[in-house]
């Protein structure tokens, strides 16, 4: 490997190797030496500012700026021109199968309620379980296990798990091996757009059944925290109290989790909403399953239209804001009752 | 409103972890028996297999005449107060109470006539709607015995129900269970650590020491005749003086004095004991006199205890408060020969 070019930049190297602490340091003791110059009272209250402000400024230059630049350009051309509400007006046009309408209805209803009941549900079934096995944290090892995979591997996975030969082929796919079995023909899982390519539920929940496999073991882990939370000694005296198992669950655990469940219920409702990586990976959008983040990515990238693509964007943000601001503030509240 | 029997029972939970040994008390009907014991005796554990949170593994437990080996706790109609309170804390304070009569499926009117009679009792009509949080922890303690109490159980357990409350409070509400305990005629079976409490509210005590189950008997049975060193030690505050002693037909020689025993015993060796209240600054009649040469007085006002060595042995006595004693002077004590208890030195089990 050639290093010379490397070496014709040692001056560019030093100065960031040594520069930027520099320059860190200098605004450290810079802020500081300051701070001490103001009255007693100011202090306390500019001193936390000094020491926010590195991280305000990246967030301002790589989150807000760009962001607001989004917006500016969601109302404009490809040429840079404003064009009003009209990249807006193309996403919503020609209900219900134009714009980004399918992309729309997959999120909001497909996504945003299977995969976050799917997710609760079975989190929950498996964290209240698996409280009483033997070999706890091995078996919650083994369900946490797919979050360690990354996104894309998780659908290539999958995308064998749905394989289609045809009929009296050996089936390799998980799935169709298993329904050929009990004699059912093989299902083209990610194309099938059963009941009907109006509203193809199939192939939607193969996506979604997918994407819950690789969550599942994360929901479980922070209502099992939860779970273990509640005293024993409650459970306790609602037994004694002549409360059967299920009732037990039902009266005082549930109640007990609801706040957890609502801050990783709203989590997901944000996941569901940004699901992107499946999609990409297996369908590529095709046969109705887009979404609104795999549109965006489209039209940035395949149809190179930058206004459509910012439109998206803002839409997404728009949906992912209410239920941020919600998630945070029920977090603060599950923080506040410990 | 039932008797409780534990019927050699035993608690094990490997092979070489026995918390209860063979454990065998007749609890009566509508009687308030303390299980008493320093931590870790297995008092506890014997409650909680009672109320069924325990498994038993040897032995028998029957409420009245039913064995409940293998009856669920929520089966068991017992009422537990727990030590923690347990209250739902997203319940309020009438939902808390009514929560063990909707599990009975009672009718709404009758639920609600037991909760407000409970309630009442309890003095917690203006805090029915709030939420345990909300509440001090006397009034939390009284709304666990509220929940107790409304389903008019047929035991009525209490694991160490006074440990969280202020020592004022303590005293109140150890008053007030056993009104309680009058007005609801069930039997109570109170777990604590605390001696006083069990002296003060137990119609009987039964004292665990070690998973091992060491006498049962009343308050004044266990404080008068206790059955070995280990009771006589536990129960009374100050603790019982123990001496070593040699004996000698009825005479029991300690390092610094001699005192005559109202019976005659083997010779041998032996731990003589006696309470700080079986020292008296009139001399004994039958000559069993010592001499305690003082080194810490405390004046209670109604009381002067003496902390001191007699011979080699550490003394504690109880005086009247008119006697003059300082630091460093030697008092003359008599020891009242009635009241003194002689334990084997091996056994350590009471001869008297």
């Amino acid at each position: 490997m050639d290093f010379s070019v490397l070496l014709q930049d040692i001056p560019t190297l030093l100065v960031v190797i040594l520069g930027v602490p520099a320059i860190l340091a200098a605004y450290i003791v810079g802020g500081e030496f300051l701070v001490r110059r103001l009255p007693d009272k100011n202090r306390p209250q500019v001193r936390p500012w000094i020491w926010v402000g590195p991280a305000l400024i990246l967030v301002a230059g790589f989150l807000l700026l760009p962001a607001l630049g989004t917006i500016v350009q969601s109302f404009e051309n490809n040429a840079g021109s404003w064009v009003g509400f009209n990249n807006y007006a193309s996403q919503f046009s020609d209900f219900p199968s134009g714009g980004a309408w399918v992309a729309i209805r997959n999120n909001v209803i497909f996504w945003l309620i299977f995969y976050t009941v799917f997710t609760l549900v079975f989190g929950l079934i498996l964290a209240v379980l698996f409280d009483r096995v033997r070999y706890e944290s091995i078996v919650k090892s083994l369900i946490f296990m797919p979050m360690a995979i990354s996104s894309v591997a998780l659908g290539i996975i999958w995308i064998f798990m749905f394989q289609y030969s045809t009929p009296g082929e050996p089936q390799v796919g998980t799935l169709n091996a298993i329904i050929t079995f009990f004699h059912h023909d093989p299902v083209v899982w990610l194309q099938d757009q059963w009941p009907s390519d109006k509203f193809n539920v199939l192939n939607n929940l193969a996506l979604i059944g997918a994407a819950t496999w690789g969550i599942t073991g994360f929901a479980m882990v922070i209502l099992s925290a939860a779970l273990k939370g509640i005293p024993g000694e409650l459970l306790e005296a609602a037994r004694v109290d002549g409360a059967g198992e299920i009732t037990v669950f039902r009266r005082v655990i549930f109640p007990l989790m609801m706040p957890t469940i609502v801050v990783v219920g709203t989590t997901l409702v944000i996941f569901a909403l940004k699901a992107f990586d499946v999609v990409y990976v297996m369908t590529g959008g095709n046969y109705n399953t887009d979404v609104l983040a795999f549109r965006m990515y489209e039209q940035l990238y395949t149809a190179g239209n930058n206004g459509h693509a910012s439109a998206v964007a803002v839409i997404l943000l728009v949906a992912v804001i209410p239920v941020l601001i919600f998630n945070l503030r029920q977090f603060r509240a599950v923080e506040a009752r410990r | 409103m039932a008797a409780v029997t534990y019927d050699h029972v035993v608690k094990r939970y490997t092979a070489d972890v026995t918390v209860v040994k063979d454990l065998n008390v007749d609890i009566k009907d509508k009687e308030f028996m303390v299980l008493v014991g320093p931590s870790g005796c297995g008092k506890s554990t014997a409650l909680r297999m009672l109320a069924g949170l325990e498994s038993i593994t040897e032995g028998q437990i029957r409420i009245g005449d039913r064995v409940v080996n293998n009856v669920a706790a929520k089966d068991r109609d017992i009422a537990m107060v727990f030590q923690s309170y347990a209250l739902y804390p997203h319940m309020s304070v009438y939902d808390n109470m009514a929560f063990p009569l909707q599990m009975q499926h009672m009718k709404k009117e009758e639920m609600d006539k037991r909760v407000r009679n409970a309630s009442k009792i309890l003095g917690l009509d203006p805090f029915l709607k709030r939420k345990p949080r909300a509440l001090s922890g006397g009034q939390r303690q009284r709304v666990a015995l509220g929940r107790a109490i409304v389903r008019s159980p047929k035991v009525f357990l209490l694991d160490e129900p006074l440990s969280n409350l202020d020592a004022k409070l303590r005293g109140q509400t150890r008053i007030e269970l056993q009104k309680l305990h009058r007005e609801l005629e069930t039997t109570f079976i109170y777990v604590t650590h605390d001696q006083v409490e069990a002296m003060t509210m137990g119609d009987r005590i039964a004292i665990m020491n070690a998973g091992i189950l060491q006498q049962v008997g009343t308050p004044g049975d266990v404080y008068d005749h206790p059955a070995n060193l280990f009771v006589a030690g536990f129960i009374g505050t100050p603790t019982m003086n123990f001496v070593p002693v040699t004996t000698s037909d009825s005479t029991a020689k300690a390092s610094g004095f001699e005192a005559k025993l109202p019976k005659s015993v083997p010779a041998g060796k032996g731990t003589l004991g006696f309470r700080p209240e079986a020292l008296t600054d009139r001399p004994s009649a039958d000559g069993s006199n010592l001499q305690m040469k003082v080194d810490v007085v405390e004046r209670l006002g109604s009381d002067q205890y003496l902390y001191g060595q007699v011979g080699s042995d550490q003394v504690t006595a109880r005086v009247d408060p008119r006697m003059k004693v300082a630091p460093g002077d030697t008092a003359q004590l008599g020891l009242d020969t009635r009241s003194i208890h002689l334990f084997d030195a091996e056994s350590e089990a009471a001869f008297f």
